[in-house]
């Protein structure tokens, strides 16, 4: 990936860089500061040696660790670092992290999405704090003529017992970037770990709670201009005409044009999504001009009509055509029905699973649907760009870097070595921001407008002009023998634009026969990652069939569940099982203990279990419920864990917890709707998303403990709280619910 | 032109007098802590104080700020020295952390008024902020924590 890039001048610069305050990203704890030496306006100073892309040490013996993955409130920033200075053996208090620029030759991948970036960054990380500290090693030895075998380390020391010589890292770090990078290095035993493993702070926290500027909205550039975009008010419309005049009278406002993000036949990306293709665009000089500015246009829409769109593909571009249908979301749902009934694609057989329907006893049939979802982050959609003809800087909240600059590339015809892109702190993510098209768009009015321009995106921008979270639903069918025994299972699921369906997700590898097919509805509607993509609607729809199934078969649904998994363990049946029974069968098994699932509390609350696997880690949720004057309200929940070793434990805790409060406030109160293609919920007061008074009183969290490499966090969690939410609620009810949102209305109270 | 007392110091200010407080402080005066959320009084992220009272910056007119004492998020203390800046920094609070300035502002004006909140006072006083994240638990744990600090001074 972009070999090119390997040794850009950004590289060079960085081997010596001043550090002089104009690092928007550093983060000096309090005592690494105070040991730093000062110029005359009190900025800190330092000559930094690198030693990798990752660490740099200053002869003071500061010690940077760079983050490669944006930040987006998973924490990042503390945990990917702790990671390298668990191996470079550096005291932690004394480090300082900063934000890593867009290299993925220098810091990986640097994707933040897909709870992936502890996976991803597990190893690479571990050998460049390791890699790090031998070379430390190896100047110390060559220095003081000793073997390194004789050398040990401690707080970013060199020490030599025999001889009484030590020496900081700081001092070395010079000596060291010049030996050629050792490859092998002896990684630590997990056991002896002290910085992984231990609780460490949020390093951005102080930052954070004193309005410091960090996010992308918050970014200042000389000479910027903020702009802002209107685009058409509906799905499948675009504009026909437009007269600025009144907007181009408005105080502080310099131009009102249009910019057209692709030209005919650009093969687009996964992620180049292709909402509107033609924007109206307002530049001026404040935020609140160019708001008001806005509001003067006189525009005229006209339906876009079907488009033809090119896709790049691993085996050539190929045309998709988006149907031009200004959509509603009583036809939506219609449209669902239709399709549900036609065949559908097969994902995965195993076994005769026709033959077990027609010889069954008993068949048990259920529909789930679920809406649009929003991503609402709290910072919306913005980014800086300053564009020229011979180069781009582009600052601001993102994902995926490296998946926006290819396209960048090509729009701009500039080489990848002149877009550099800064990932500023985001204001939630949830795989909103793996769509760079708002850099796409603020690079084009940038080159347009000549000059460095902010845009944002209004809350009403962000939530009408979305990449949303599909409209799933999924038909799921139970055969049962005369002994209530499950001989086959079937699931059928469809979507706008498209179907939620894991064919290799449990319970398959558990029923002897098994399918799973599925079916997509062409749409204009613009969709991508949602927190958990599928898995947040599976998680819901599945564990609540299994709830139903394992009340029909007379069975405790913890129970129910862990016999599959046994047989899934076991005799598994078929190929490509996703996941491990033995794991899957273990947060289930924890979460049952600490809920006391039987025992006294199981009384006081209406209460529902589910557990789920997605993003290579296992959660399962007991969620205690109750109804005050019809409202659903979550009392507390128990979740059990696993995700391998625990980086930083209460970081995991209070993204668990956040996991656990999305997930009850997307399933109560999350839906987006249509009407005429015009988003109906345009801001909070009619998108309606969880408040603290809606929140558990407590969330118990347990982690597996063992010393599997450590997977995500982020996702895991979130789905299995809709399907559990949706059982405690059934409890309550004695109703079930299959459709989501599930409490936008009242609900009547019966126990069960 | 227009005056405005922020966080002890006085600002002059051009622009229109219904320009909204939040967008003078972050695009006028350079005070970014403040921060736009929905700009129709719905999600909390812009609350600061003036004279004393929580107020959402993002539907207050500059005009209605002249000749009153405006705190923000960076006045609040020196050096994240208000009891609730440090229970929030104890308990880890934030995620993304961009709503965490406005939760603080709105629980500083809560825990003026009532020495020691129950959840329910919390729930209140709260409900109007909003936090995608979902740190709710850490934000009700916090107040109380920070009430304990003050209670002990």
């Amino acid at each position: 990936m972009e070999k090119h890039k390997t040794d850009n001048s950004r590289r060079t610069f960085l081997k010596t860089s001043l550090l002089a305050g104009g690092g928007l990203m550093i983060h000096f704890s309090g005592l690494a500061k105070l040991a730093l030496p000062h110029n005359d306006d009190g900025v800190p100073v330092v000559q930094w040696t690198e030693i990798n892309g990752y660490v740099k040490i200053s002869p003071e013996n500061i010690v940077t660790i760079i983050c490669p993955n944006p930040e987006f409130g998973q924490n990042v920033m503390t945990s990917l670092p702790m990671i390298v200075a668990e191996e470079l053996g550096v005291d932690w208090k004394k480090v300082v992290v900063e934000m890593g620029p867009h290299d993925n030759v220098k810091l990986g991948p640097q994707f933040t999405g897909g709870s992936n970036s502890m996976r991803m960054y597990w190893k690479p990380l571990r050998e460049a704090g390791a890699t790090a500290r031998n070379m430390l090693m190896l100047a110390a030895a060559e220095t003081w003529s000793v073997p390194v075998e004789e050398l040990t380390t401690k707080a970013g020391v060199v020490y030599h017992d025999k001889s009484g010589k030590n020496a900081t890292y700081g001092e070395l770090a010079a000596k060291a970037s010049g030996i050629p990078v050792p490859k092998g290095v002896k990684l630590k035993d997990v056991k002896d770990f002290n910085v992984v493993r231990s609780s460490r702070k949020n390093v951005e926290g102080a930052k954070l709670v004193s309005g410091k500027p960090l996010f992308g909205l918050d970014y200042q550039h000389e000479g910027m201009l903020i702009a802002m975009i209107q685009h058409p008010p509906a799905f499948g419309m675009t504009h026909k005409s437009f007269d600025a005049s009144a907007a181009l009278k408005m105080p502080g406002i310099k131009d009102v044009f249009t910019i057209k993000l692709y030209e005919e036949g650009f093969e687009q990306g996964g992620f180049d999504v292709r909402t509107f293709n033609d924007l109206i665009v307002v530049v001026g000089k404040t935020t609140w001009e160019v708001m008001n500015a806005r509001k003067k246009l006189i525009v005229e829409w006209m339906p876009v009509g079907d488009v033809k769109n090119t896709m790049a593909g691993r085996d050539g571009k190929r045309e998709v055509v988006i149907p031009g249908e200004l959509e509603n979301t009583t036809t939506q749902l219609q449209k669902m029905l239709e399709y549900a009934k036609k065949p559908a694609q097969q994902l995965r057989k195993d076994g005769d699973p026709e033959t077990a329907f027609k010889n069954a006893a008993e068949i048990i049939e259920r529909t789930y649907n679920a809406p649009f979802l929003a991503h609402n982050c709290m910072e919306p959609m913005n980014f800086f760009a300053h564009v020229t003809d011979e180069k781009a800087l582009l600052v601001g909240p993102l994902q995926a870097p490296g998946w926006i600059e290819p396209t960048l590339t090509k729009i701009l015809k500039l080489p990848a070595d002149k877009i550099e892109i800064q990932m500023t702190r985001m204001g939630g993510g949830f795989g909103r921001r793996a769509y760079g098209h708002y850099l796409v768009e603020a690079a084009l009015i940038s080159k347009k407008a000549k000059a460095p321009v902010k845009l944002i995106y209004s809350r009403e921008d962000d939530s009408t002009y979305g990449i949303y979270r599909p409209m799933y639903t999924a038909t799921y069918r139970a055969a049962l023998d005369s002994n209530k025994n499950l001989i086959a299972f079937h699931v059928k699921g469809g979507g706008i634009p498209e179907h939620a369906i894991h064919a290799n997700r449990f319970p398959a590898g558990a029923v002897d026969n098994y399918l799973a097919e599925s079916w997509e509805i062409p749409s204009n509607i613009t969709v991508g990652a949602f927190r958990a993509p599928r898995s947040n609607f599976n998680a819901a729809a599945e564990q609540c069939f299994l709830d139903e199934l394992a009340e029909a078969m007379g069975k405790d649904p913890i129970d129910f569940r862990l016999e599959l998994l046994k047989k899934a363990k076991e005799n598994p049946v078929g190929k490509n099982n996703e996941y491990d029974a033995e794991r899957y069968a273990g947060v289930l098994e924890l979460v049952r203990d600490k809920s006391g699932w039987n025992g006294a509390e199981h009384k006081k609350y209406s209460r529902g279990v589910a557990a789920y696997f997605c993003h290579n880690s296992y959660a399962a949720h007991v969620v205690d419920l109750t109804l005050k004057d019809g409202h659903p309200y979550v009392e507390q929940v128990f979740s059990a864990i696993d995700c391998g070793i625990v980086i930083n434990p209460d970081a995991a805790i209070n993204m668990i917890q956040g996991a656990v409060v999305d997930g009850i406030g997307n399933s109560l109160y999350g839906g987006l709707t249509h009407k005429n293609g015009v988003v109906a919920e345009n801001n909070f007061h009619s998108y309606r998303v969880i408040r603290i008074q809606e929140a558990p009183r407590k969330i118990d969290i347990s982690f597996v403990q063992n010393d599997i490499d450590p997977t995500g966090l982020g996702e895991p969690p979130f789905p299995p709280v809709f399907g559990a939410v949706a059982n405690a609620l059934y409890k309550a009810s004695g109703k079930r619910h299959y459709q989501q949102p599930f409490a936008l209305s009242k609900i009547e109270a019966s126990s069960i | 032109m227009i005056t405005l007392n922020i966080n002890k110091k006085n600002y002059k200010v051009e622009a229109d007098p219904n320009t909204p407080l939040l967008w003078v402080l972050r695009d006028h005066i350079g005070l970014v802590g403040t921060k736009y959320g929905c700009g129709v009084a719905q999600c909390g992220a812009c609350v600061v104080h003036l004279d004393g009272e929580a107020v959402r910056s993002c539907v207050t007119k500059i005009s209605r700020a002249q000749g009153k004492n405006v705190v923000t998020i960076e006045g609040l203390s020196e050096n994240n020295s208000h009891p609730l800046q440090k229970a929030w920094l104890e308990l880890d609070v934030s995620q993304c952390g961009y709503c965490q300035a406005g939760q603080i502002m709105s629980a500083a004006v809560l825990l003026r008024e009532k020495k020691d909140p129950t959840d329910q006072d919390i729930n209140d006083a709260m409900a109007g902020n909003i936090c995608r994240c979902g740190t709710y638990l850490r934000i009700r744990e916090a107040i109380h924590l920070a009430a304990q600090e003050s209670s002990t001074k």
